[in-house]
C-alpha cells in the first residue's frame, strides 16, 4: 500500500471516533468501510456510490466527465462517499493519508446519523437499499436480455424517464391521496356547508362534483401517472418507469439536505477530531484538510462552508445568545445541542436557511445575487440592508428540490382526445425553452398522445405542444 | 452500537470492477452518431489531408444533453463572495458551472455543450462511412501499400541490432583470433574468445530515391464565392480520397494547394478551406500557376503529378479561351488532370457550368465530373481514376 497506515490503524482510531459518537448522542446505522482505489472511486460515484445499478449510457458519460475532471486535476476526488443504506456503506480511498482516513472516518458517521434521522429520509427504507438496486439492476438487465425487447428499446424508455424523474410530489408531510380518496374529498367538498340557519335561508344548489376528470387532482408524479393511466405501455415498460421513479424517491432527500447534511457531517468531524487526542503532525494536516473542505468558494455557494457555518451559528445563539438575540428570538428554551439535534430531525435545507440564516451571517459570507446578461453573470443585487431578504429569497429557490420546476397534470384527457395536459406554476422563473422542447418530446414518447403544458414566458402565459409533428406554440 | 466494519482493499475486486464499461462504450457509440450526424461541419473545418493518423482533433458534440424542465435565463443564482462585491460586478461565464447530479444543487445544465477527441484514424473511418465507400475499398485506402525506399549499400561498425550482420562478425572475431596467435580449434577447457565490440558490423541501409517514387497532388480550388459548408466538404472529401489514392502507389507524396479567385497563389491546407473573398474568377491564372510551380520544383520526368480542380462552375467569359490552352498544357504534364464542377442539389445556384467547355478539351488523361451531393464522390473518383494511364495492380477496381 502506498501510504503508511493500515487496517489496524484505522480501527484504531475508528475505535476512539466511534466513542465521541456515542458520547455527543449520534444515532447511527451500524456503519461499514470499503476500501477502494481511485478507478473504482470514479465508478461508485457515476453510479451515486451504488454497488449494483442498472445500466445506462448516461452514467458512462457521468463517468468520463468524472475522470477527465480528475485526470487534469480540475475536480479532485471525494474523500469519502457514504450512502444512506442499513448497515450505511461508505468507501474509503486508499490512495488517502491517515489524517485523510480519519477525518473521513468522523465526516461519514455524522452522514450517518443524518440519514438515519432526519425526517426526509423516513421513507427511503434503508435497510432494503441495497437490495432494490440490485433487484431493479436484475430487471433491467433481464429487459436487455430479453429478445423481444432489446437494450435499444429499454435505452428509449429510459431516456425518456430519466427526464422526468424528478418531476414527483416533493413534499412527503403531505399525504398523497389515492384516486379513491380523492373522489371521497371531491364529494364532500361538493357538500354545502353547514348553516345553522337553514330555515331562513335559500337552501343552496347542489353542484354534483365532476368526478368523470382525470386527475381529479393535480398530480406531481408524472411518471407514476403515466405508467398508470397510459394503457397502450407494455408491461415491462411500466415497469421501468416504476424503477426509475422508486430511484428518484430515493435520491431527493439527499438533494433536499445537501447544505444541512455535509454542514452536519463537518460539524461533527471537525468536533471529534479535536477531541481524540490526534498526535500533532495528524493534527496539523486535519487542519489543513478541513480548511480546503469548509472554505467558502467564491462565486458560488460550498454546501459544507454554509452549513458548518450555520450549525455552529445554532449552537451558539441558543447556549451564548447576545441581548440582541434575546430581545428578538426570546430567551432560549433549550440547550444548543438540543437544538441541532432537533434541527437534524425536523428540517430540510429549504426551512434550514429560512430558519437560521441571518442578515448578519449573509452579509459575514458577503452573499450576492446574479442573474445573467449575455454569456455573463452579473451581480444583480448584495446583502445590504435594502436587499438581503431579496437574496435570502433567490438563495432558497436555488436549493433542494426548489431548482426542479413544478409541474402537475391537470387533465389527461383534455379536450375529450386524451391529450395531456400539464401546468407549470410558475413562480416568476421562465423555463428554458430548448430544455423545454425535448423534455416534453420525451413526455409525449411515454403518453403515447399530444401533450400540452401550460406556463409563462415572459409575464405572458404560453402553450406549448409535443405532438407527432414536434414541438410547438399554440396561439391561446 | 456495533462494531465498524472495514473491508481491506482487494486487488482482485477491483480488477473486475470496471462496472462502466459497458455504459462508457454506449456513450461513445452515441458520440460517433454524433459526429456522424454533423460529419460535413466537422471535415469541411478540419485539415486532414497528409496528416499524420494519431492527430487529435476536437470535434464539438450535441445532442448528448440529458434534458430535463429546467428553468432559464431569468433565473438568479446565489454565490459568495469575498468581502467586496458590488453590484453590476462580472462574477463569471454563463455555463460554467457544474451539472446538475443527483444529490448536487445545480440549477442550470453546465457544459453539456463539450467537445470530444477523436484521432484523425476515427474520423476518416465515419467520412467514409458516411460516404459509403465500399470496404475493400476502405482497406486499400487506409492502409499505406509502400515499397522498401532503403537498400544495401555496404557495411560500417555501428548500427542498430536488427542490422547485424552475423558472417561479417563472426569472420571479423576469428580474424582477431589468429593474429593473436592461438589455436582456431579449441580443445576443452581452453579460455573464451569472446566478441569485441569492433568485431560487431553491420549492414548499411541507404535510401534508394527512385525517380517513379515520387508524387505530387495539385488541389486546386476556386475560392472566389459561394463555397459554403457543404462544397467545402465535398471538395475536401475528394482532395483527401485523391490524396489517399496516390500515396497508397507512391513513396514520396507531396500535396499543394492552389487557391484562385481571379489570382492565384499557393497556400496551405487551412487557409485553401476558408473562404476567399472577391467576386471574379480567372481559372486559368490558376492553372498558369499550377504550370509554374510544376516547372519550378516537380519536373515531370522526376514527379507523377495529379491535378485536380474544384469549382462551381463559373468563369469569366474572355478567360476561357486561356484556360483550354493551360488545361490542354496541363494535361501533357500531368499523369492525371480533373475537373469537378462541385453544384449541391438544392443549393439554390445554377449558374454556368464549365463542362460544356472543358467538353472540347480532348486528352485520355482527363476527365471532368460533376459532384451533386456526397453520393456522387465516390463514383466519381472512381471514374476518374479509371482515366489514369498508369494501370498498375493498385488500381481501384470497378
Amino acid at each position: 500500500m502506498a501510504n503508511n497506515w493500515t487496517i489496524k490503524d484505522l480501527e484504531y482510531w475508528d475505535a476512539k471516533i466511534r466513542d465521541k459518537v456515542a458520547e455527543s448522542g449520534l444515532d447511527c446505522f451500524p456503519q461499514e468501510f470499503e476500501v477502494c482505489d481511485h478507478e473504482q472511486m470514479l465508478g461508485f460515484m457515476a453510479y451515486h456510490g451504488m454497488p449494483a445499478h442498472y445500466p445506462h449510457w448516461s452514467y458512462g458519460k457521468s463517468y468520463e466527465k468524472l475522470k477527465t475532471l480528475y485526470d487534469y486535476g480540475v475536480q479532485g476526488l471525494p474523500y469519502e462517499m457514504v450512502i444512506n443504506s442499513n448497515p450505511s456503506l461508505a468507501y474509503l480511498m486508499r490512495e488517502n493519508s491517515l489524517c485523510l482516513q480519519v477525518l473521513t472516518v468522523a465526516h461519514v458517521y455524522g452522514h450517518n446519523d443524518f440519514f438515519k434521522n432526519n425526517f426526509t429520509f423516513s421513507q427511503t427504507q434503508p435497510e432494503l437499499t441495497i437490495s432494490r438496486m440490485k433487484t431493479r439492476a436484475d430487471r433491467v438487465r433481464s429487459y436487455f436480455e430479453d429478445p423481444s425487447i432489446g437494450p435499444d428499446r429499454v435505452e428509449y424508455i429510459l431516456d425518456a424517464a430519466h427526464a422526468l424523474s424528478l418531476q414527483c410530489s416533493r413534499n412527503i408531510a403531505v399525504r398523497k391521496l389515492n384516486p379513491a380518496q380523492q373522489r371521497e374529498r371531491a364529494v364532500l367538498s361538493a357538500e354545502p356547508a353547514h348553516d345553522p340557519f337553514e330555515r331562513v335561508h335559500k337552501s343552496p344548489v347542489y353542484e354534483a362534483p365532476d368526478l368523470s376528470r382525470v386527475p381529479l387532482e393535480p398530480e406531481e408524479d408524472l411518471l407514476l401517472f403515466i405508467a398508470d393511466n397510459n394503457r397502450q405501455l407494455a408491461d415491462w415498460e411500466r415497469d421501468l418507469l416504476h424503477i426509475v421513479h422508486e430511484e428518484a424517491q430515493y435520491f431527493i432527500p439527499q438533494i433536499e439536505t445537501k447544505i444541512m447534511n455535509e454542514g452536519w457531517a463537518s460539524f461533527w468531524h471537525h468536533r471529534i477530531m479535536h477531541s481524540i487526542d490526534l498526535p500533532e503532525d495528524l493534527y496539523l494536516e486535519f487542519l489543513v484538510h478541513h480548511n480546503q473542505v469548509v472554505r467558502p468558494h467564491p462565486g458560488s455557494i460550498n454546501p459544507y462552508f454554509l452549513g458548518f457555518q450555520l450549525w455552529h451559528y445554532i449552537l451558539r445563539r441558543y447556549d451564548e445568545p447576545t441581548d440582541e438575540e434575546i430581545a428578538k428570538y426570546g430567551e432560549p428554551d433549550k440547550s444548543g445541542m438540543e437544538k441541532l439535534f432537533e434541527v437534524r430531525e425536523t428540517d430540510r435545507d429549504s426551512s434550514f436557511l429560512r430558519r437560521f440564516l441571518t442578515e448578519e451571517m449573509m452579509r459575514e459570507m458577503d452573499m450576492f445575487e446574479y442573474g445573467r446578461q449575455r454569456d455573463k453573470l452579473v451581480v444583480s443585487k448584495v446583502s445590504d440592508e435594502e436587499h438581503w431578504q431579496d437574496v435570502k429569497d433567490s438563495l432558497l429557490k436555488t436549493v433542494g428540490m426548489a431548482t426542479t420546476p413544478v409541474i402537475r397534470i391537470v387533465d389527461a384527457d383534455f379536450d375529450h382526445n386524451r391529450v395531456l395536459l400539464m401546468e407549470h406554476d410558475h413562480d416568476g422563473r421562465d423555463l428554458d425553452l430548448e430544455y423545454l422542447d425535448r423534455t416534453l418530446g420525451y413526455a409525449y414518447r411515454l403518453w403515447g398522445r399530444q401533450v400540452l403544458l401550460r406556463t409563462q414566458i415572459q409575464d405572458e402565459p404560453a402553450t406549448f405542444a409535443y405532438d407527432e409533428e414536434g414541438f410547438t406554440q399554440l396561439e391561446d | 452500537m456495533t462494531d465498524s466494519v472495514f473491508r481491506p482493499y482487494s486487488q482482485s475486486d477491483a480488477l473486475r470492477s470496471d462496472r462502466s464499461a459497458g455504459d462508457r462504450l454506449r456513450h461513445r457509440q452515441k458520440v460517433r452518431q454524433a459526429i456522424r450526424d454533423n460529419i460535413s461541419d466537422v471535415i469541411s473545418e478540419e485539415s486532414i489531408i497528409g496528416q499524420s493518423r494519431d492527430k487529435i482533433i476536437k470535434v464539438p458534440i450535441r445532442g448528448m444533453r440529458e434534458y430535463r424542465f429546467i428553468y432559464g435565463d431569468n433565473s438568479p443564482g446565489v454565490g459568495t463572495g469575498d468581502g467586496q462585491t458590488q453590484p453590476g460586478q462580472v462574477v463569471g461565464q454563463d455555463g460554467d458551472q457544474q451539472g446538475d447530479q443527483p444529490g448536487q444543487a445545480g440549477d442550470r445544465p453546465g457544459v453539456d455543450y463539450y467537445e470530444t477527441d477523436i484521432t484523425l484514424e476515427e474520423l476518416i473511418d465515419i467520412m467514409f462511412e458516411d460516404l459509403e465507400l465500399p470496404d475493400l475499398e476502405r482497406k486499400k485506402l487506409r492502409e499505406i501499400e509502400s515499397d522498401s525506399t532503403r537498400k544495401r549499400k555496404g557495411f560500417r561498425k555501428v548500427g542498430v541490432r536488427v542490422h547485424l550482420d552475423k558472417k561479417r562478425t563472426m569472420l571479423s572475431r576469428l580474424r582477431r583470433k589468429l593474429a593473436t596467435g592461438r589455436e582456431l580449434t579449441g580443445a576443452e577447457g581452453e579460455h573464451r574468445f569472446p566478441f569485441h565490440r569492433d568485431d560487431l558490423t553491420y549492414r548499411r541501409l541507404v535510401r534508394d530515391v527512385k525517380p517513379h517514387s515520387n508524387a505530387v497532388v495539385m488541389c486546386l480550388m476556386d475560392t472566389s464565392g459561394s463555397m459554403d459548408t457543404l462544397k467545402k466538404y465535398l471538395a475536401r472529401s475528394f482532395f483527401f480520397l485523391l490524396y489517399q489514392f496516390v500515396r497508397t502507389r507512391y513513396n514520396n507524396v507531396e500535396v499543394v494547394f492552389i487557391a484562385h479567385d481571379t489570382r492565384a497563389r499557393e497556400v496551405n491546407e487551412e487557409e485553401f478551406f476558408t473562404k476567399g473573398e472577391s467576386g471574379g474568377t480567372m481559372i486559368s491564372s490558376a492553372y498558369n500557376k499550377t504550370l509554374e510551380i510544376i516547372q519550378e520544383r516537380y519536373h515531370p520526368s522526376l514527379w507523377n503529378i495529379y491535378a485536380f480542380h474544384c469549382s462551381d462552375g463559373d468563369n469569366w467569359p474572355h478567360d476561357n479561351e486561356p484556360t483550354l490552352t493551360a488545361a490542354a498544357e496541363l494535361c501533357q504534364v500531368c499523369n492525371l488532370f480533373g475537373y469537378g464542377e462541385i453544384k449541391p442539389l438544392n443549393s439554390g445556384y445554377y449558374g454556368d457550368s464549365l463542362l460544356q467547355l472543358f467538353g472540347e478539351l480532348d486528352a485520355p488523361n482527363y476527365h471532368a465530373l460533376l459532384i451533386e451531393g456526397k453520393e456522387d464522390i465516390w463514383p466519381s473518383f472512381r471514374a476518374f481514376l479509371s482515366h489514369d494511364p498508369v494501370q498498375d495492380t493498385t488500381e481501384v477496381s470497378a
